[in-house]
C-alpha cells in the first residue's frame, strides 16, 4: 500500500507597513519616486547618524499583533543582525531578535475542509533593504536606497500549515485583516507583502519533521501555489525514489520555468551576530499606549458584514462589496449615520463612489471622502431638493473639496424648484419650438415624450422633480 | 610636528580643536584611518553647530589613532604625535596645552581623552552618557562611548560644557533637557565630603602614579574632606566585560566602511566579496583589525551568550556596586593610566596596551557615570555629579603639573 503524504508548512511574511516616513529616518516611505530620492545620511549608511525610533512604526506592531490576537511585549527591543549585502548600506539591518513587538498569536483560517486555527510565533519590526539594478549595457550595479530603513513586519507562523489552499487562505485572511486596521496596503505586486515558505514533507501521522526546505521573497499568491505543489511533489519524489538527498537549504522558485533551484550556499550561510542595538532605547509600552491601540482596533470584517446584512438589511453582495475596505466601511458608517438610508449609502459607495474612483484610477482603499457629507447629500437626493445628476456633480467636488453639499449645491443653482409657473413658462416654450415631437407623440411615438422632457430638464438645469414635470408636460401636449 | 590633520588658518577668538572622530561639513573627516581619507561629511555634528552659534572658532581637526581606540594616537594613519623626549601624546590635548585652543574636544570610547588630560596635567572631563549629543560623532561604542571636553583650567571645562551639554532629537539616547540642566554651571549642588579610593586598581598601577594619588589624597584632606580606600574587586572587571562590549560594537560600526559607498575602495577586486575583504585589509590597522575579529568572535552564535550577554550582566553588576559606593561617597578616586609618560618603545611591545589600560577608564566607560580627570588623576562620581567634580577639580589645580 503506499504511503500517504502531510506536507507541513511555515511561512515568514514580510509586510511594509504604511507609515508616512522610514523607521529610523525622517526619509518618505511612500513607494515610488525615481531612484534615491527617498534618502538622507541616516539611510545611507553615512557615519555619524544616529537612529531615532518612528512611533507610528511601532503602533503599527502592536496594531498588528492585536488584530492577530497575540500576546503584545510591553518592553521591546531592536536588535543589529550583521551581514554584508552593497543593498545594506550599514552592513546590518535593525532588527528584533530578542522581543520582539508581538508573540503567541493565531488566525483563524476557512478552507473546504473546514476552520482552523494557524499559530503566530512571533511579530517583529525592522527594516527593509535597498534594490541593486543592474545595467547589462555597462555591466555595473548600481544601489537604491529609497526602500533602505522603510519599516516592515515580519510575521511568523508555527508550522501549522498543510497545504496550498491552506497558505493562500492564511495569506489572504491577514491580508484582510491588516488592510482593515490600516497596517498595510498589502500589495504583492508593489512588494509591500511578501512571503518565506518553509516546507517539509512527512508520512501522514509521523510526528517528526522531515527535511525542511525555504523558498524566499515569494511575492504572488498563485506564484506560492504552484511553488508549494512544486515542492511537495519534489520532496515526495525524493524520499520515495531516491531521485535526490533533501538537505536543508534555502531555494529560489523561478515562476517562468515551474522549477525551485538551490541557492549557492555562499548567500545562505552565515552567522548573524545578533545584539541590542545601542542606539535604540527599549520601547516601554504603558498603559495608555496599550489601551489606545486596543481602542482604536477595527471590527473583523467578517463581523461588520453580519452586521451590515442583520441590522442594516443590505444584501450579501453589497456587504460584500463594501467590507472588501475598510475605507469603504468607515465612508459607509459615516454616511449611514448622518443619514439613516443604509441601501441608499451602500448604493451610491458601490456605484457612484466606485465610479469616480475607477475614472481617477484609484483603488478601494484610497476612497478619502467625508463620510457625514455623502450621507447628507444623500438626503438632498431622497427629499427631492437635489436631481440625481446634479448630485453626481456635487459628489465628483466632493472627492476634490470638503464641501457642505446644500450650500454648495445653492451657490451652483442645484436646488430643484418646484415654482410650477416657472415650469409651465419652460413648457411652453419647448413645446412651441418643437412642433414636430409633440405630433409624433400624438401619433404614438412614447420616444418623442423622452425627448421633450429631456429638452425641459436642460432648460430647468436639472434642478426639478422629474415627477411634477412629466405631469405637467403631458398635460400641456395631450 | 603637525598636531591638526585639517587647521582652519582663519580661527579667531576663543578657539576649539576637534578630534578628527567629530564630523565636520567644512573640513574632511578621517577618524586616524586610510579608510576615511578625505571623507567629507554632509552635515556637523551637534557639538560643532552647538560651539559655532555660541561663538566659538573651530581651530581644525586633531590628528587622533585609528578610530580613536589605541592608547594615545600611535596607531594613526597619519604619524603619531611623539614629543622631543620620545613621550607619546594625543594630538588635541598639546594643541591646548601649548594654548592654540582653549579646549579640545573628543569622543572618549576607550579613555584615550582623558588618559591624555592625565598625563598632560590637564583638566578632562567625560560628561554623563546622554548629556552631549553624540550626533554626527564617528561611532565606536555607542552604549558608553561621550564627547569630552579637556582644557587646561576647570573654568575653561565648565564654559564649554554649558555650551554643548543639552538635549537633542537626532540621538535617541540623548537625555531630557531638564536631566542635562542638572550638569550645567548655574545648577545647584553639594560639594564632596568623602572620597573612595578603588584599592586594587590603584596597587595595580606604578609607583609614580600611586604617588599622584598620595598628593591628591593630602590636598583633599587638607581642604576637610574625608578620603579612605575601598574594597574595588568589582570595579576592576569592568576592563574585561567593556573589552568584550567595546569591540562587539566597535566591529558592527566599522562594518558601514566597506568600500562600496565611500572611502578607500581597493582596486584589487572582481567579486564582491574581494571589494570587501580587500577594500578593508588594505585601509585597516593591526589594532582595528584585531578588535574587529574579537568583537566579531563575541557576537559569534557559539559565544554570545559566554561573552557578550555576560559583558552586559557585568555592566549591570557595576552599576549596582557604584550606587552602592556612592551611598556612602561622594566620588570614586582612581588613576587614569598605569603610567605618568609611555613612549613607542611601551606600544610597540604591546600594540594591545590600550586594552590593558581599560583598567583605568573603563570603570566610568560601561556605566556612563561622570568622570573628570585632574591633578593627573581621575574622579567618578554619580550621575549628574559633574559640578561635585569639577569642584574637586579645581582644588587641585597645580597638582601633578
Ligand atoms: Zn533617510
Amino acid at each position: 500500500m503506499a504511503t500517504k503524504y502531510e506536507t507541513v508548512i511555515g511561512l515568514e511574511v514580510h509586510i511594509e507597513l504604511a507609515t508616512e516616513s522610514k523607521i529610523f529616518c525622517s526619509c518618505s516611505a511612500k513607494f515610488g519616486g525615481e531612484q534615491n530620492d527617498h534618502v538622507c545620511p541616516a539611510c545611507c549608511g553615512m557615519p555619524g547618524m544616529l537612529p531615532v525610533v518612528n512611533k507610528h512604526v511601532v503602533d503599527l506592531g502592536m496594531t498588528a499583533g492585536m488584530m492577530l490576537n497575540c500576546d503584545i511585549n510591553r518592553v521591546t527591543t531592536f536588535d543589529k543582525k550583521s551581514y554584508y549585502y552593497p543593498d545594506l548600506p550599514g552592513s546590518y539591518q535593525t532588527t528584533q531578535w530578542f522581543s520582539p513587538v508581538a508573540v503567541n498569536g493565531t488566525v483563524r483560517i476557512n478552507t473546504s475542509k473546514g476552520e482552523k486555527d494557524i499559530r503566530i510565533k512571533q511579530i517583529h519590526m525592522e527594516e527593509d533593504a535597498g534594490k541593486l539594478v543592474h545595467d547589462d549595457w555597462t555591466n555595473t550595479t548600481f544601489v537604491d536606497f529609497n526602500r533602505t530603513s522603510v519599516p516592515l513586519i515580519e510575521i511568523v507562523s508555527q508550522p501549522d500549515l498543510s497545504s496550498a489552499e491552506e497558505v493562500v487562505a492564511y495569506l489572504e485572511r491577514l491580508r484582510s485583516l491588516l488592510r482593515f486596521a490600516k497596517v498595510s496596503e498589502c500589495r504583492m505586486e508593489q512588494g509591500s507583502m511578501r512571503c518565506d515558505v518553509n516546507l517539509s514533507v512527512r508520512p501522514e501521522g509521523s510526528n517528526v519533521l522531515g527535511v525542511r526546505t525555504e523558498m524566499k521573497n515569494m511575492n504572488s499568491i498563485s506564484a506560492i501555489e504552484r511553488a508549494i505543489e512544486y515542492e511537495t511533489a519534489r520532496h515526495i519524489d525524493a524520499i520515495e525514489n531516491g531521485t535526490e538527498e533533501l538537505v536543508q537549504e534555502t531555494r529560489r522558485w523561478d515562476d517562468i520555468k515551474g522549477k525551485s533551484f538551490a541557492m549557492r550556499n555562499k548567500e545562505t550561510a552565515g552567522d548573524y551576530r545578533y545584539f541590542p542595538d545601542p542606539n535604540v532605547m527599549p520601547v516601554c509600552i504603558d498603559d495608555e499606549w496599550f489601551d489606545g491601540i486596543k481602542a482604536s482596533l477595527p471590527e473583523f470584517p467578517e463581523v461588520k458584514k453580519d452586521k451590515y446584512i442583520t441590522e442594516l438589511g443590505l444584501g450579501e453582495y453589497d456587504a460584500d462589496l463594501l467590507t472588501e475596505s475598510r475605507a469603504l466601511c468607515d465612508v459607509f458608517e459615516e454616511a449611514y449615520a448622518e443619514c439613516g438610508m443604509a441601501k441608499e449609502a451602500a448604493n451610491w459607495i458601490i456605484s457612484n463612489c466606485m465610479k469616480v474612483l475607477n475614472r481617477k484610477q484609484l483603488t478601494a482603499d484610497m476612497l478619502d471622502i467625508n463620510g457625514k457629507a455623502l450621507g447628507q447629500l444623500i438626503k438632498l437626493v431622497a427629499d427631492g431638493k437635489v436631481g440625481n445628476a446634479n448630485a453626481r456633480k456635487i459628489l465628483d467636488e466632493m472627492f476634490e473639496n470638503d464641501i457642505e453639499p446644500e450650500k454648495y449645491a445653492e451657490e451652483n443653482g442645484f436646488i430643484v424648484s418646484n415654482d410650477t409657473s416657472k415650469i409651465q413658462d419652460v413648457i411652453n416654450a419647448v413645446v412651441a419650438a418643437d412642433q414636430k415631437s409633440v405630433a409624433d407623440f400624438k401619433s404614438g411615438k412614447e420616444k418623442a415624450l423622452m425627448a421633450l422632457f429631456g429638452k425641459c430638464m436642460k432648460e430647468l438645469k436639472g434642478n426639478c422633480d422629474p415627477q411634477i414635470l412629466r405631469e405637467m408636460l403631458l398635460k400641456t401636449i395631450q | 610636528m603637525e598636531l591638526y590633520i585639517t587647521k582652519n588658518e582663519k580661527a579667531t577668538g576663543k578657539i576649539i580643536a576637534l578630534d578628527d572622530m567629530i564630523l565636520t561639513k567644512d573640513y574632511p573627516t578621517a577618524a586616524g584611518s586610510k579608510m576615511l581619507d578625505g571623507y567629507m561629511s554632509l552635515f556637523n555634528a551637534e557639538v560643532v553647530d552647538r560651539l559655532t552659534n555660541g561663538g566659538y572658532s573651530i581651530g581644525g581637526k586633531a590628528k587622533v589613532g585609528e578610530l580613536c581606540i589605541d592608547l594615545l594616537g600611535e596607531t594613526s594613519y597619519f604619524g603619531a604625535i611623539e614629543r622631543n623626549d620620545g613621550t607619546l601624546i594625543t594630538a588635541s590635548s598639546e594643541i591646548v596645552k601649548i594654548g592654540e585652543a582653549l579646549a579640545a574636544i573628543g569622543l572618549d570610547a576607550n579613555g584615550t581623552s582623558r588618559r591624555a588630560a592625565a598625563l598632560n596635567g590637564q583638566i578632562c572631563v567625560k560628561p554623563t552618557y546622554g548629556t552631549v549629543s553624540r550626533f554626527g560623532t564617528i561611532s565606536i561604542a555607542c552604549s558608553g562611548e561621550a564627547v569630552s571636553v579637556t582644557a587646561n583650567t576647570v573654568d575653561a571645562v565648565k564654559e564649554v560644557l554649558d555650551v554643548i551639554v543639552g538635549h537633542d532629537d537626532k540621538d535617541g539616547t540623548s537625555l531630557s533637557e531638564e536631566k542635562c540642566a542638572l550638569l550645567k554651571s548655574n545648577a545647584e549642588f553639594s560639594p564632596a565630603k568623602k572620597i573612595a579610593i578603588a584599592k586594587s586598581i590603584t596597587d595595580s598601577a606604578e609607583d609614580s602614579v600611586k604617588s599622584k594619588i598620595e598628593e591628591v589624597k593630602s590636598v583633599l584632606e587638607a581642604n576637610g574632606i574625608e578620603v579612605c580606600e575601598i574594597d574595588d574587586s568589582v570595579l576592576s572587571v569592568a576592563k574585561s566585560a567593556w573589552n568584550i562590549l567595546m569591540s562587539a560594537e566597535l566591529c558592527n560600526n566599522v562594518s558601514r566602511y566597506d568600500g562600496v559607498k565611500y572611502g578607500y575602495r581597493t582596486p584589487n577586486y572582481t567579486t564582491i566579496d574581494e571589494l570587501y575583504t580587500n577594500s578593508r585589509t588594505e585601509a585597516f590597522g593591526e589594532l582595528l583589525k584585531t578588535a574587529i575579529l574579537f568583537g566579531s568572535e563575541t557576537l559569534s552564535t557559539d559565544n554570545y551568550m559566554k561573552m557578550y550577554d555576560k559583558g552586559l550582566r557585568i555592566r549591570r553588576i557595576i552599576v549596582e556596586k557604584f550606587a552602592e559606593i556612592f551611598e556612602s561617597f561622594d566620588a570614586v578616586l582612581l588613576p587614569a593610566s598605569a603610567k605618568n609618560a609611555y613612549t613607542k618603545a611601551d606600544t610597540d611591545a604591546n600594540k594591545y596596551i590600550a586594552y590593558d589600560e581599560n583598567l583605568y577608564t573603563a570603570p566610568a566607560s560601561i556605566t556612563g557615570l561622570p568622570a573628570v580627570v585632574a591633578g593627573g588623576v581621575q574622579f567618578i562620581g554619580k550621575a549628574f555629579s559633574e559640578n561635585t567634580l569639577l569642584d574637586i577639580a579645581s582644588k587641585l589645580e597645580g597638582v601633578g603639573k
